[in-house]
């Protein structure tokens, strides 16, 4: 039990290290080290531009997308080369935050499913960071239940006519191009009817629009789509596969390994060990400690949990079930955290931002934002269902929709 | 990285489920649990043939000298197996104490004994309620000998010496607790058994009455050797309440795959699975600090205290969280005595306490990560 790189792991990481140490936007190092939650933002410049170069930097050396083959302008590392170059990148990785989407789930998906040509035409301008990708799957009537979305895609000739509308599509106002799933056979099952699509976010009859979160903040948007034309040669897997498509690319988002999530932790330990009270220092009250030892301990379990899986990588297995609790844990987390921090506060932590003077509104950015973590990427209660099915092996929910053709299913409660 | 156990560690594993399978199902657990038996004797006899109970004590002493991952994973196994048998008095406190203070005569004397399971070892450090402090321990020491009330004391009863703490100065500082060993065969002490909530791990009273006994480690030393016993033990303990998790989660997978209400498994019903699954999450924290836990310990880290103290409060949580919710799992069959249900509740929830509480544990955590800050 150890935690050294083997010779080879050492050898990657001094090359991975050096490169970065001679190219890394520096000038940006202490901006990036302050944010933890939430999109990233850089006080005077876009963080899209500024993330572009860095991609482009790093594409141009090699060091982009780096477990997809050369040929699609990777480099073809293992998977622990790619933890080792994470680890290494730190900070800096916050910038690739709007390419994660394209690499992580696009990207995976036109592999797989794509003709070869579009492999290579497509691919490196995704590696490069020259094209942002977004993934269009989330809708208002399909959240969870994805596959109850509602988009339609109609054949006309050699082309999709396109029709309906997403939500939650982080970076669309900014994207190249978007993996699209739609339904094309109302008359089956649900699952049976979807098809997967790419297509060019320009294309007519595109219109994104920003939604105004309840954080009070615009990251995410709703893609509206009217009469837009996709060519048939833009289609990912087979008519009324869309679904086993789906799956490709929502298995590829467990690429989160060696990625920390923020947990609030670092940021209440602090907090704690300076606030003084009435009653003398926060971290010196029984119950104050009693909440930050069971915090301490969940924050370090998760750390060594993802050192487990990357011990897994580094022997060239598979990681186990066991990450599949970090976002569970980081986002019920986040939000505990904001709550006893503001409670410390007293009648000053309802106030926000500079206003609230001890910490310049920190937990309450975390409290307003916390929400989201806990519904994004899967709900607390998917996790909770993906680990009892797929880690404890139970059995599935009944589901009254399953044999249901898509049309005849119930759209109201009551 | 390698943070995980080696293969030889994980065939030590099986070797050691194996043969707790076989030798410690829930007959023999309760043969203990029902009054029948203070310990399970054929099973510790059984434990020392494996090389279990030496598996840390070095070769010189009669051990097997393979260290303590090894001891982890067999610490685990026994809590997966709920044995009824002294194993965590003697191997993790006895012993523990005697590597780390024991003079080179006291070592030959009682380290081949534990690892031959001719001896049964325990740490006398409670007198009555609290946490480990120095403050709490006025049993007193003059002139060679001990004289005072120890309890409660963790397999007392059946313990053939002791670790005791026990005051050798009145200055109002840790230095004025010292550590010694006690023959408790050899006259002078009086054990009396205690009733406890978990049967299969006793807990007893014993009175010092001008005991002999010869110090372990410098006097004044006591506490700081203590201290240090508590920490390398509350790893080991971890492991135990590791296994125990795990052994309750699965019990509680296994009955909801098994029963069927409302038609369906109630394994099917999100409640239920909802359950199950933040028992896995609070299982798989706590065997991740563990790990840490086991590094430390086995490297003889800095990181050590904190190391400790996160492993055992994470451990203990979980221990507690699944074995509670195991038995709500089961529904009212698990209330029965019938079931094992109520074992791992009772192991859970005493275990919780044998080395101090948890709101001992995450204090300490706090004050060592706030130390750790501050250098």
């Amino acid at each position: 039990m150890n935690f050294d790189d083997t010779p080879q792991e050492a050898e990657f990481r001094a090359t991975a290290r050096k490169w970065i140490d001679a190219n890394a936007p520096k000038q940006y190092e202490a901006e990036l080290s302050k944010s933890s939650l939430g999109r990233i933002r850089l006080e005077k410049e876009d963080i899209v531009d500024v993330g572009k170069a860095w991609q482009k930097k790093k594409a141009e050396s090699g060091w982009a997308c780096l477990h997809w083959p050369k040929e699609y302008g990777g480099r073809g590392a293992s998977p622990i080369e790619k933890v080792i170059w994470q680890q290494e990148e730190g900070v800096y990785g916050k910038l690739t935050q709007p390419f994660q989407i394209g690499e992580g789930m696009c990207g995976p998906t036109v592999m797989a499913f794509g003709s070869e040509e579009h492999k290579r035409h497509y691919l490196p301008k995704l590696a490069s960071g020259e094209h942002i990708w977004c993934q269009l799957f989330s809708e208002p009537a399909g959240g969870s239940d994805v596959a109850g979305l509602r988009t339609r895609a109609e054949k006309k000739g050699d082309n999709w006519i396109v029709n309906g509308q997403k939500i939650w599509t982080s970076g669309a106002h900014y994207s190249d191009y978007g993996l699209l799933i739609t339904r094309t056979d109302p008359n089956v099952p649900k699952h049976k009817g979807l098809t997967m699509f790419f297509l060019d976010m320009k294309s007519k009859g595109v219109e994104v629009r920003p939604i105004k979160q309840a954080n009070g903040m615009q990251e995410f948007n709703e893609v509206y789509f009217t009469d837009v034309v996709i060519p048939d040669s833009q289609r990912l897997g087979a008519v009324g596969d869309g679904w086993n498509v789906s799956l490709t690319t929502l298995m590829n988002e467990r690429m989160s390994i060696g990625s920390r999530l923020a947990t609030g932790f670092p940021e209440m330990f602090e907090f704690c060990s300076n606030l003084m009270t009435d009653d003398g220092l926060a971290i010196d009250d029984p119950a104050t400690r009693s909440k930050l030892a069971s915090w301490a301990v969940k924050a370090s379990g998760l750390k060594y949990t993802s050192y487990r899986a990357i011990s897994s990588l580094s022997k060239g297995e598979r990681p186990g079930p066991e990450n599949s609790i970090g976002k569970l844990v980081s986002g019920m987390m986040l939000q505990d955290i904001a709550t006893y921090a503001m409670d410390l506060q007293g009648a000053a932590g309802a106030l926000a931002g500079a206003d609230e003077e001890l910490a310049r509104g920190q937990f309450q950015q975390m409290l307003l934002s916390s929400p989201s973590m806990r519904i994004a990427g899967g709900t607390d209660e998917i996790l909770r269902n993906i680990i009892a099915e797929r880690v404890l092996g139970l059995p599935g929910d009944i589901r009254v929709d399953k044999d249901v053709p898509f049309n005849k299913i119930p759209t109201k409660g009551r | 990285m390698n943070f995980d156990f080696s293969d030889e560690q994980k065939q030590m594993r099986d070797e050691a489920r194996k043969f707790l399978a076989e030798k410690c199902p829930s007959k023999a657990v309760r043969e203990v649990l029902d009054g029948k038996a203070p310990y399970d004797k054929e099973l510790w006899k059984g434990l020392a043939e494996m090389g279990f109970l030496g598996v840390a004590i070095p070769e010189e002493f009669g051990g097997a000298g393979a260290g303590h991952l090894e001891l982890c994973v067999i610490a685990e196994e026994m809590g997966r197996a709920n044995a009824p048998v002294p194993f965590s008095s003697t191997v993790y406190l006895a012993a523990e104490a005697l590597l780390l203070a024991g003079s080179d005569a006291q070592k030959r004397k009682w380290l081949p004994k534990i690892a031959s399971g001719e001896a049964i070892g325990t740490l006398a450090l409670f007198e009555g309620k609290g946490n480990p402090s120095p403050k709490a321990i006025k049993l007193q020491a003059s002139g060679g000998t001990l004289s005072g009330v120890k309890k409660p004391v963790p397999d007392g009863a059946i313990a053939d010496f002791a670790v005791v703490a026990a005051r050798t100065g009145s200055t109002g500082r840790d230095a004025d607790i010292s550590l010694f060993l006690v023959d408790l065969k050899a006259g002078g002490v009086e054990a009396k058994p205690l009733t406890n909530i978990d049967p299969t791990r006793g807990q007893a009273e014993l009175t010092f009455k001008n005991a002999k006994a010869e110090p372990l480690g410098a006097t004044g030393e006591g506490w700081s050797i203590l201290t240090q016993v508590l920490d390398r033990a509350a790893v080991l303990l971890a492991f135990e309440q590791v296994g125990g998790s795990d052994r309750a989660l699965e019990m509680g997978r296994d009955y909801a795959l098994d029963r069927i209400a409302f038609g369906r498994p109630i394994g099917s019903f999100q409640a239920v699975k909802h359950m199950l699954a933040d028992m896995y999450v609070s299982a798989t924290l706590a065997r991740s600090n563990c790990y840490y836990g086991a590094w430390a310990l086995s490297t003889n880290a800095a990181e050590l205290p904190e190391a400790a103290a996160a492993a055992r409060i994470s451990a203990t949580q979980a221990f507690q969280h699944c074995s509670k919710n195991n038995i709500q799992v089961h529904g009212g069959m698990g209330f029965t005595w019938e079931f094992d249900c109520h074992m791992y509740y009772r192991r859970a929830n005493a275990t919780a306490l044998t080395l101090g509480s948890l709101s001992y544990w995450e204090d300490q955590l706090i004050d060592r990560m706030r130390r750790k800050n501050a250098a």
